[in-house]
């Protein structure tokens, strides 16, 4: 095996949120892990060095939910892109969801997607493992031969445990574990085929609607259910404004519970899915702005620690039907940054709560040593040069879902160096 | 909404490229399709019923949903103006198949098919048509999902101005399956574009959009004082699937609270007229003796449906063909 190179990232602003640090200076890794910040020590000769001046230098980010496809979607996305366009957005670690063909509730399944990332090397792969059998929402999965085999949580997905207690006991059965329960909060009868936020828009265009109930009756109903286990949850893609309350509430009662939202949340509304365009079909909806402004605030106060793409790439033809016969879902692999440091332009976050959104909070979540920059750790960096702006276009999307609301959007922030245990996976001048 | 609606649908010159929805087409257009309409209804009551306005163009109706009443409507129109019609039965065919929406598009502009006439089981099917098909070529949108029957609307505002002769000043009030309806919305479009003072809707809570009142519309739930002083009343057609279960709890109770009765209709203004846009339920929505009684327009808004047909339909060849002279110079 080859050496691991040893690296100097030269004069960037060096931020580590978990570490309290935002100051310009120089960060140097030797065999994959972080070495140290500031002076090297006497005897160190890195191999090369990266001049990160005007640049950020933070931890690699982590991504929790993105949908890969593969296996049994190949024709919309592959192990391979996708985790080359995490590299390229900055992403170091994705957490991979189980809807997949076959459903990732088997040790064989785990074992064939962590060996597909292994071999394209861009990204670290950590595969969720499904509730329930073939996500059939009755039959408890294999929770523990799963996690010996790699999977880091549990969870439903896109598919809604209509039965209580079968989610009553697939928490209790996952805490047995100490496996994480995420939660897609939704009752599927109150969302009753919906496509879009039930409200003004959705009544004059005519579409059903999902109303906001859908989610906070479930995020009630399983706020109750982790009470009474005492298993550790969390509520993956929230889209309302009363969802992140019940979470502020919760955390002030000292509940062990956690959330995300996905980036597009908190930046689009209701009001786009006018004109009937596809790629703005999401689920959870698009609810309204005081939707999109209460997850704001829940961002900035912590109330929901981690933002992640909720990433669902899909081939043209998926979105070329009327907007109802549409499948769901945004590729956002490569605006999940861009996106972030729109709202530190916006006043929305700090620059330092931005990026701890999108490393230590979600690496908390997970109980992982990740997301920071502390000597020893895994030297998964992220460069990028916050000053730099550009556009996005279809044809430049390294990610083989091309289906983006933000296609013309012009973004502020890009990568320049990507580096996972210390290798570089991606850099801008490839 | 408006300006995206209304881009798609007019021209620079603002006239007609498609019909798919009232929304952002403004007062003038809607009068002049009702102007033009005028003008078609003697056609239907010559010996030869035809005029050749669209002679040599193919207009083909393109139906996902089963209808009778609507495709025959608009087939006649097509046929008056002379135009070549195909009839193409979507639901039978192609999607059975596994054929996309825009597989059988392209295949019939590869036939050169100068307008599609679309209805389609989703809201927004024909702006997606609209969107993908060749420029040049017309969509006409003859009702998609809950969003939007324009054509029924229009023949609706018709047969309203043939009988109260203007809109200023008309209460109208609309009754039933407001939330599953296409033909309610482009009603309330349609009736607020033309100036009507006040248009209501009747229906219990479980039929209305959750926040019907930014439709444009006051909400009643107490049909007595919903048709009180009204000029029209519009009941709207209650799917047989949707009087039973979660919506409903009976065609009876249905009846009991919101059937159109002799009694209720009194309560209207004495020169008020009863439309539906049919097939109507009788005993569900209203009684026979309103259904066939002197205020009732029912059978007249099926005939005015031909001539808003015509009207819509020759309008937008008549772009087409502007714009092709005005490209050859």
């Amino acid at each position: 095996m080859k050496k691991k190179k040893d690296i100097s990232i030269l004069g960037g602003r060096v931020i580590d949120p978990a570490n309290g640090i935002d100051q310009l200076t120089d960060l140097h890794i030797t065999g994959g892990k972080i070495l140290c910040l500031g002076e090297a020590p006497n005897d160190f000769q890195p191999d090369y060095t990266i001049d990160a001046k005007d640049h950020i230098v933070c931890p690699g980010l982590i991504d929790l939910c993105a949908n890969l496809r593969e296996p049994g979607a190949e024709h919309k996305a592959t192990i391979a892109s996708e985790t080359l366009a995490a590299a390229s957005g900055g992403i170091t670690t994705l957490c991979c969801t189980p809807d997949t063909y076959p459903v990732i509730d088997s040790p064989a399944v785990v074992g064939q997607i962590r060996h597909k990332a292994r071999k394209a090397g861009f990204c670290r792969l950590l595969p969720q493992g499904a509730l329930t059998q073939a996500m059939d929402g009755e039959r408890l999965s294999e929770m523990a031969a799963l996690k010996a085999a790699g999977c880091i949580t549990v969870t439903n997905t896109y598919t809604p445990l209509a039965n209580t207690l079968v989610q009553r006991r697939a928490m209790e059965y996952a805490s047995t574990f100490d496996l994480l329960t995420v939660i897609r909060p939704e009752d599927q009868h109150l969302s009753n085929h919906g496509c879009v936020h039930e409200g003004k828009v959705a009544d004059r265009m005519g579409l059903p609607g999902i109303p906001e109930a859908a989610e906070t009756v479930a995020v009630a109903r399983d706020l109750a259910l982790a009470e009474t286990t005492g298993a550790v949850i969390h509520f993956h893609a929230l889209s309302s404004a009363s969802a992140a309350r019940t979470m502020a509430w919760a955390k002030r009662e000292g509940r062990q519970v956690s959330a995300d939202v996905a980036i597009h949340q908190l930046h689009l509304t209701e009001l786009d899915i006018e004109g009937f365009d596809a790629n703005f079909h999401v689920r959870p909806p698009l609810r309204n702005d005081s939707d999109r402004d209460g997850l704001r605030e829940a961002v900035a106060n912590n109330v929901i620690q981690a933002i992640c793409s909720d990433h669902q790439p899909h081939e043209a033809d998926a979105k070329s039907s009327p907007f109802p016969d549409t499948e769901p879902g945004i590729s956002g692999l490569e605006t999940l940054l861009p996106l972030t440091l729109k709202l530190v332009e916006q006043g929305v976050l700090d620059m330092s709560s931005a990026i701890a959104r999108l490393t230590c909070g979600p690496a908390d979540i997970l109980g992982l040593p990740l997301g920071r920059l502390t000597p020893k750790y895994a030297a998964d960096i992220c460069i990028f040069n916050p000053h730099k702006r550009w556009q996005v276009a279809s044809d430049k999307l390294l990610s083989a879902g091309k289906n983006s609301p933000f296609i013309g959007w012009e973004m502020p922030g890009r990568v320049t160096h990507t580096l996972l245990k210390g290798r570089l996976v991606y850099s801008e001048k490839g | 909404m408006s300006h995206s609606n209304r881009t798609l649908q007019l021209d620079e010159e603002q006239r007609l490229l498609h019909f798919l929805t009232i929304d952002g087409l403004g007062k003038e257009i809607l009068t002049e399709i009702l102007d033009t309409s005028e003008g078609f209804t003697g056609v239907s009551e010559r010996t030869i019923k035809k005029v050749p306005l669209c002679r040599g163009k193919v207009v083909a109706n393109l139906f996902f949903e089963n209808s009778t009443r609507t495709r025959t409507t608009f087939e006649l129109a097509a046929k008056r103006l002379s135009a070549d019609v195909l009839n193409l039965n979507i639901s039978a065919s192609a999607a059975s198949k596994g054929e996309t929406l825009l597989d059988t598009l392209h295949n019939l502009e590869a036939m050169h098919v100068d307008m599609f006439i679309v209805r389609h089981a989703s809201s927004g099917a024909a702006h997606f048509i609209a969107q993908h098909a060749d420029r040049g070529v017309g969509v006409i949108n003859a009702g998609d999902g809950r969003h939007a029957h324009p054509t029924q609307a229009m023949l609706d505002m018709f047969t309203i101005r043939r009988h109260k002769g203007e809109f200023v000043g008309l209460r109208v009030a609309i009754v039933g399956d407001i939330l599953h309806s296409r033909v309610a919305r482009s009603q309330i479009l349609a009736l607020n574009s033309l100036g009507v003072s006040e248009v209501r809707v009747v229906a219990p809570r479980t039929l209305l959009p959750s926040d019907a009142r930014s439709l444009g519309v006051h909400v009643y739930h107490d049909m007595e004082e919903g048709v009180r002083d009204v000029d029209v009343i519009i009941m709207l057609r209650l799917q047989k699937e949707r009087m039973q279960g979660t919506l409903l709890p009976s065609e009876h109770e249905y009846f009991s609270l919101f059937g159109l009765t002799e009694r209720r209709l009194a309560l209207a203004d004495s020169e008020a007229i009863v439309m539906h846009p049919g097939p109507i339920n009788r005993g569900v929505e209203m009684d026979s003796k309103v259904a066939d009684g002197a205020q009732s327009v029912i059978l007249q808004q099926v005939s005015y449906g031909i001539a808003i047909r015509m009207a819509v339909i020759s309008m937008v060849i008549g772009t087409q063909n502007l714009r092709m002279q005005e490209v050859a110079g």
